[in-house]
């Protein structure tokens, strides 16, 4: 499988992205963000980091740059993307995905081991994971997802909540929420499951001396599949 | 000619720094705040002599790039 990555001024996960990518065997290309055009792939990575330093909300200039219309038209087309932390941040703002990150209800950048619920296997992403919680890690000011009561019944309504912060058993109750997120949640997917966004970072636990593989679970199964 | 835009969080929607700034003056000696709301502010200067085509111009602005309309409002003074 192909994959590229986009680079913007201020990301900071780029690298580690291609490392993983690469380890678990896509050939992966970067990208930078003032190119329009994005060679052929079938998976489009937003990597974590501060696009435009964070510049007016997280992840609203990286939304307009000139890459972005080509990231919009092959999503549109069916093609994966996936869009982690600051990543996920610029997928709400270009309207490909529903919803906004906020900053974090106690104002604090939290940076620690978080469980995940995997909420939906129905999707590429997750498909043949034999894992119900993975164990990932999370590094953000702004991660409290948050979207209109009207638009929380539409992403339930269509299963597109793909993962919640939960203990090590699988309880995404509040006291599990690490930073206020509505109904727990770390990641949604779009209506028809192609894009992923998510605030935890899967390229950060793909080794088992450093942290952890949980991440390497991620990765198996997106090229598997 | 100068547009000025301010954008605010919609009612409703959780603003930790607002909460954070009000407590700080409660903590001063300002202890009748009972709500702060924090929003942002924008010049911008538009080549454009035209009032009412300059305030259209900045309020396609404000939809497309200056607020975001899950959870903000703007008001172009």
């Amino acid at each position: 499988m192909k994959s590229s990555v986009i680079i913007f001024p201020g990301s900071n996960c780029d690298r580690d992205m291609d490392v993983a990518l690469k380890k678990f065997g896509f050939e992966n290309q970067m990208v930078w963000h003032n190119d329009t055009d994005i060679p052929k792939s079938d998976l489009i990575v937003l990597p974590g980091g501060f696009s435009y330093g964070d510049y007016l909300r997280c992840g609203s200039i990286a939304g307009k740059s000139r890459i972005i219309k080509s990231v919009i038209d092959f999503a549109n087309s069916g093609g994966l993307v996936l869009g982690i932390c600051n990543g996920f941040q610029i997928l709400t703002e270009t309207g490909l995905l529903p919803g906004i990150l906020q900053q974090n209800k106690y104002l604090n950048f939290i940076c620690k081991n978080v469980f995940v619920k995997i909420k939906n296997k129905e999707n590429k992403y997750f498909k043949n994971i034999k894992k119900e919680v993975l164990e990932l890690h999370i590094a953000h000011n702004e991660g409290n997802y948050f979207c209109s009561n009207d638009e929380l019944k539409s992403i339930e309504d269509n299963d597109q909540i793909a993962v919640t912060y939960c203990d090590h058993k699988g309880n995404d109750d509040e006291i599990n929420n690490p930073n206020g997120a509505l109904k727990n949640i770390a990641g949604v997917f779009s209506k028809n499951k192609n894009i992923l966004g998510m605030m935890p970072h899967p390229e950060r636990m793909i080794d088992p001396f450093l942290s952890g593989e949980d991440g390497s679970l991620f990765f198996k199964n997106l090229i598997e599949n | 000619m100068k547009v000025k835009v301010i954008v605010t969080l919609k009612n409703g929607v959780l603003d930790p720094q607002g909460k954070a700034i009000q407590q700080t003056l409660n903590g001063m000696t300002f202890d009748n705040v009972s709500e702060v709301r924090q929003g942002k502010y924008f010049d911008i200067e538009v080549n454009e002599n035209d009032e009412s085509k300059a305030k259209t111009q900045v309020e396609e602005m404000c939809k497309k790039l200056l607020a975001n309309l899950v959870i903000e409002d703007y008001k172009i003074l």
